[in-house]
């Protein structure tokens, strides 16, 4: 079926005839020489051309001689071919047959090296140096260059975590073209003339981009290197290793690479459906959380309220001891940074061996109506039946609820901008105020304040293909869930949803969910529970309702469950980060399964180390719900047992196997469970205006003013999977309290003063800044920054707060 | 063909206070724009179309088929760009024009502007030449004033706004495209073509980039008429222009007179080279034209005369060096600016200048090796035609002609150094330091 498709997407090309070093080959219309060349596989040498960025020009390494431009007449000069779009007939000849092409290439080789610096020996990209390479493979023996070479001091930093040495640089303007035309951020430009011209900034601004590591990688020759891997390694001493990104849901491609055990850099890999050849300094300098002291490598069980170490048997025997002592009554907390397959390997574990449906990923604020939206809207489906990436771009308008993709989703901000440059397609964002990416998507702000997103959507009017992406956050929004899939039943458009973690949308599939089981088999219903249930060889499953994350730890604390399992969850992710504290500390027994040591090892009474994510293989379902491989990057032999294996081992001590102990056998199950078929009930979440949590209102006193809070995770922050990069938090946004003019005025505060957000368990002092156009009524601070993440302080997005001018005492 | 002066764009530079716009209107200024705009626009155009007028920036593209290629249906709008960002080594026509005849450039601007619907003009112009920026701002000034410039000029129901623009210095800037993004506020660097500025040109809009002269040319030819215009000149190369000498001719100057007069008529009006010596090379149009020698000297000075002995006429910039000057020193210093005003964009330029420079001090030095001439050459031939924009092979055009005529000259740079063969105070036309009469 794909083939036909194919085959009619071919025929409605507009193609024509080119003839390239005597080889006929059709192409589209518009299509670059350098292009048309590589489609038979001619090679033509380049520096500056780079397919996903504007042409230029300028590194003029590309030439080629054009004897027919297609109307008989040739052209006088060399062209450069990643400049030159083919014509109907027309003759191309590279290097291979014009001796014209080739000497005009050896020349520029020669060109380019004459300035360049000979530290190859030292440079960390020797060894994977397009320039080191073509002069190797175009250029001439020696240098006939006898002269002085151009010297700049170096490296100069242009970011704390990027360094530019401006001797080797080539000039190519791929950094700064990638700055201003993909990420958006021209924080760097080309400055100076002549031979003198160089890649430049303003001191004021550092190059503080979300995306500033691609200008890295794409850097054909060392002039840019990060802080984080310079000097790590040669390129040739490095194990190269296909991955997928385990930092949000975007499910981006990356390249892996290791030396002596240990990864030493990330790259982004090229994935044209999903990351391009892009990733975020997220993904690609956090990965060193787990080089630290608190690292877990063997079982710890707690004796006479202390953690010691205890040999695997005694850990397992020590777990299965509890666990069967609890019983049933016992929940599972899985949290965000989980493989498909281990996901469902807690699924699993929680129906079939402990026989509660008590499982939750969610281990941060969840909305009332969030879990029927997931079942109706989000579950069960495949990547054909969602929206992509390559949709978004071609969506003629896109509408953003409760979502601020450049921080929460960075690739699908790439995505946005690329669609608003190339595609003329249309932004709306409901937000309290206008970010630095919404005037990068030059998006249509619809200010509103939290809990005003139902009626703002209620305003909009949509078209059959235009797209609807709803972030996690809407889900705290009273009935803009709801409000989102009504107007797109109603217009036709399409809805995704855009979750936060890499893990999250396989763990809805897996069925971390107290009402859903794999596959997005509802629970309630009779059929899907027999499904699953012969398909584990069950009798039956646990037909009761679970509880959702919070009512666990509530019923831990108060002893009416006995029991908890919790994987990766941090108690300040949550609404209330005491109240996780208090539900782990009360509960009668728990076991985690752990990296690093936690405010939840701390609680535990026995704890597992499970293998890092590079040290395991599994699956990423990205928010498209494409899967994205995970390999084993680092294999040593006394790696930890992943989650699975542990559980798989707790389950044989519970004399309830749990049959599957690796990633391979649990995707097997997965594949062969599929997903629920039956006919598709568009239920609808309920718009009883989420009875919520009638939120405790911070008392105002004197001078204070009561606002609804607005809150996101800044891309770069205090999540902990972050932890140990110093370079690339250098690089992060400062937190400040943002206000409307209107608000600042009515609070009498200016720009830079500190402002304090109160509600009763506390209260955070941030510098203000003032912000035109923004909502009346709210106040946005970041979520989980250094030193003020709001689990703290029990208060999430659309809560009450109280702001005061100045510190309090 | 004629071998007198033929002033017209000069002719009143002579006059009392000619800047002014009591002076040009006394002797029929700003008629001929009372007489465009009673035609069409396409009048306009055809009429400039007929007399053959060719830009006098250098290149030689017909004026009024340039202006008839602006797209009729482009929503934006159209803009004129006046390149007054003369720079050009030797040439020197453009700023004593607008030094004394400002208003024939503003009066030209108005007739181009109507004939293309742009309704604001800009002159761009070299920004050290302060007293050009003065004369220019104070003439448009005047314009609006008179009522030549802003709403309903002369009641015609046509509106012009022009503004004057001064650049920062830099040979670049003289590149059209170039031009556009500095006058847009950008560094000055050649763009990309296409998509050519007559359809994306000034802030994406339909532009026409036309030459000072070039320009300044129009009311003449619409108060005369195109016949008028094309009665000068030879075939293909119509009308009058402004030839500038310098160097070691007895009387430098500007001289008007029609295309196709030689270099030897115009020696003769200039008094000839400098007593006493004879003449060895000449540019015909700035440092970027090939260098021409004595057997040139009865080649008609038009675009196809020029062509035909393997030059370009250019910006007409003639400049003359006599047996006293080392074409090696001449060359480096030529080469030393092209260095200085490479825009950096495109390798061959950026790095390939830079070595020139390095090889020809050697030259100089008289510390090149056997073989260096080749060399010379063959970096000439991978920077020649490879570059992004015309810069570099104007470069190289001094350096291979030099080869090509004073190929010993250089190859006695293994040995001698050029101070020694020509001793620099030998071709000083003032008196001149020990110093630099020594060389260095």
């Amino acid at each position: 079926m794909s083939v036909v498709t194919k085959a009619d997407q071919v025929a409605t090309v507009d193609t024509i005839a080119v003839t390239i070093d005597g080889i006929e080959v059709q192409v589209p219309k518009g299509t670059l020489a350098i292009r048309a060349a590589e489609m038979i596989g001619i090679a033509i040498p380049r520096f500056c051309d780079h397919p996903l960025l504007d042409p230029v020009g300028a590194c003029r390494q590309c030439l080629v001689e054009v004897p027919d431009m297609g109307n008989g007449r040739g052209m006088p000069k060399p062209q450069a071919s990643c400049t030159l779009e083919v014509a109907p007939g027309m003759q191309i000849r590279t290097q291979l047959t014009s001796p014209v092409a080739a000497k005009s290439q050896k020349g520029m080789l020669e060109f380019l090296l004459i300035n360049h610096p000979l530290d190859c020996p030292i440079c960390d990209k020797g060894g994977e140096c397009p320039l080191q390479n073509q002069a190797l493979a175009n250029g001439g023996g020696e240098s006939r260059y006898e002269g002085v070479k151009r010297t700049f001091p170096k490296p100069v930093p242009i970011s704390a975590q990027i360094l530019l040495d401006r001797e080797r640089c080539v000039l190519c303007a791929r950094c700064t073209r990638f700055s201003e035309q993909i990420s958006g951020d021209p924080f760097i430009a080309l400055v100076e003339r002549g031979a003198l011209q160089q890649v430049g900034m303003y001191a004021d601004h550092p190059y503080d981009s979300y995306f500033s590591g691609n200008v890295v990688q794409i850097c054909p020759v060392g002039a840019l290197t990060s802080a984080a891997y310079r000097f790590q390694s040669r390129p040739f001493d490095l194990v190269s290793t296909e991955t997928t990104c385990e930092h949000c849901a975007g499910g981006c491609h990356l390249r892996s690479d290791q030396r002596h055990f240990q990864v030493k850099r990330r790259l982004a890999a090229e994935a044209p459906e999903v990351n391009e050849e892009w990733n975020c300094d997220k993904g690609r300098f956090a990965f060193v959380s787990a080089r630290g002291e608190d690292r877990i490598t063997r079982p710890l069980i707690r004796e006479d309220g202390v953690l010691r170490i205890a040999s695997w048997p005694e850990a397992i025997d020590a777990a299965v001891a509890g666990l069967a002592a609890a019983g049933s009554s016992a929940g599972v907390l899985t949290g965000g940074r989980l493989t498909l397959e281990d996901a469902y390997g807690y699924s699993k574990f929680a129906r079939a061996v402990l026989g509660t449906n008590s499982i939750d990923f969610r281990s941060r604020p969840a909305g009332a109506d969030e879990a029927a939206f997931l079942a109706a809207r989000v579950a069960g489906r495949t990547v054909g039946q969602d929206v992509t990436y390559a949709d978004l771009e071609k969506a003629g308008h896109v509408v953003l609820v409760g979502f601020e993709p450049e921080d929460e989703s960075p690739l699908v901000f790439l995505r946005l901008r690329k669609g608003v440059r190339k595609s003329n397609l249309l932004v709306t964002a409901i937000a309290a105020f206008a970010t630095t990416g919404t005037e990068k998507l030059n998006a249509t702000l619809v200010a509103t304040a939290p809990g005003g997103e139902a009626e703002a959507l209620a305003g909009l009017e949509l078209a059959p293909g235009n797209v609807i992406l709803v972030g996690e956050r809407a889900a705290l929004a009273a009935g803009a869930l709801a409000a989102a899939a009504d107007l797109a039943d109603a217009s036709g458009a399409r809805l995704a949803w855009v979750p936060r973690r890499a893990g999250d949308r396989g763990a809805v599939e897996a069925g971390c969910l107290p009402g859903l089981l794999p596959g997005g088999r509802p629970l309630a219903d009779a059929t899907a529970r027999v499904d699953v249930a012969s398909a584990w060889e069950l009798e039956s499953l646990p037909a009761a309702a679970g509880l959702e994350a919070t009512a666990m730890l509530a019923a831990a604390a108060t002893g009416e469950l006995k029991a908890l399992v919790v994987a990766g969850i941090e108690p300040s992710d949550f609404a209330d980060a005491a109240a996780v504290r208090a539900g782990l500390e009360e509960a009668g027994f728990v076991v985690a399964l752990e990296n690093r040591l936690s405010e939840v090892t701390e609680r535990a009474d026995v704890v597992f180390p499970v293998a890092l994510i590079e040290e395991h293989a599994g699956t990423f379902l990205n928010w498209e719900h494409r899967a994205g491989r995970v390999n084993t990057v680092i294999r040593q032999a006394n790696a930890p047992m992943t989650d699975l294996r542990v559980l798989a081992a707790l389950a044989d001590g519970l004399g309830k196997p749990l049959g599957i102990r690796t990633a391979k056998q649990a995707l097997a199950e997965i594949v062969e469970l599929g997903t629920w078929d039956a006919p598709v009930t568009k239920a609808k979440p309920t718009r009883k205006a989420a009875a919520k949590k009638a939120a405790k209102p911070a008392k105002v006193a004197d001078g204070e003013v009561a606002v609804k809070l607005s809150t996101w995770r800044q891309l770069i922050d205090g999540g902990r999977g972050q932890d140990g990069e110093e370079f690339m938090a250098a690089t992060a946004r400062d937190s400040v309290a943002r206000v409307s003019p209107a608000l600042a005025a009515q609070l009498g505060v200016a720009d830079g003063d500190e402002l304090s957000v109160n509600c009763n368990a506390g209260w955070y002092t941030l510098p203000v800044v003032i912000t035109p156009g923004m909502a009346e009524g709210t106040v946005w601070v970041p979520t989980n920054s250094p030193g003020t993440p709001l689990g703290e302080l029990g208060v999430v997005f659309g809560d009450d707060v109280a702001l005061s001018v100045g510190g309090e005492e | 063909m004629t071998d007198t002066l033929t002033p017209v764009l000069s002719a009143q530079w002579g006059a009392e206070k000619s800047w002014t716009l009591d002076a040009y209107t006394a002797t029929g200024g700003y008629e001929a724009v009372g007489t465009a705009l009673k035609l069409t626009p396409a009048q306009v155009t055809d009429m400039v179309k007929d007399s053959g007028l060719r830009g006098r920036g250098g290149a030689g593209f017909p004026t009024g088929m340039k202006w008839s290629f602006v797209p009729k249906d482009n929503p934006n709008p159209t803009y004129l760009v006046v390149n007054a960002d003369e720079s050009e080594p030797g040439t020197c026509k453009d700023m004593p024009l607008l030094l004394a005849s400002p208003h024939i450039l503003v009066e030209g601007m108005i007739i181009a502007s109507y004939a293309i619907n742009c309704h604001t003009a800009f002159v761009y112009i070299r920004g050290e030449v302060l007293h050009v920026i003065r004369r220019m701002q104070q003439a448009v000034a005047q314009a609006y004033a008179a009522g030549y410039l802003g709403k309903n000029i002369k009641g015609s129901g046509y509106d012009l706004d022009i503004i004057v623009h001064a650049g920062a210095g830099a040979y670049i800037c003289g590149e059209e495209t170039a031009l556009l993004d500095s006058l847009e506020g950008r560094r000055g660097q050649p763009r990309l073509r296409p998509p050519f500025p007559a359809v994306a040109g000034l802030y994406a809009s339909p532009t026409v980039i036309n030459n000072v002269e070039s320009i300044a040319s129009v009311p003449s030819i619409v108060k005369n008429g195109s016949s008028w215009f094309g009665s000068m000149g030879t075939e293909k190369s119509k009308g009058m222009t402004i030839y500038s000498l310098s160097g070691h001719v007895n009387r430098p100057g500007q001289f008007e007179a029609p295309l196709g007069i030689t270099l030897r008529q115009l020696l003769d009006l200039s008094g000839g080279v400098r007593s006493g010596h004879q003449l060895k090379f000449w540019t015909p149009g700035g440092s970027s034209t090939p260098i021409l020698t004595g057997e040139h000297l009865d080649v008609p000075l038009d675009y196809e005369g020029m062509a035909g002995a393997g030059s370009m006429l250019g910006t007409k910039a003639l400049q003359v060096f006599d047996e006293t000057t080392s074409v090696v020193r001449t060359t480096l210093r030529w080469i030393e600016f092209y260095k200085h005003e490479s825009c950096g964009k495109c390798t061959p330029c950026r790095e390939g200048n830079w070595w020139l420079v390095q090889l020809l001090k050697k030259f100089e030095a008289g510390e090149a090796v056997d073989g260096d001439v080749d060399k010379l050459l063959d970096i000439c031939d991978d920077i020649g035609g490879k570059s992004f924009c015309a810069l570099a092979d104007g470069a190289v055009a001094c350096v291979t002609s030099a080869v090509r005529h004073f190929r010993g000259e250089f190859e006695a740079g293994y040995k001698t150094p050029a101070w020694e063969l020509f001793p620099y105070g030998a071709s000083a036309l003032f008196p001149v330091s020990e110093k630099v009469g020594a060389h260095a």
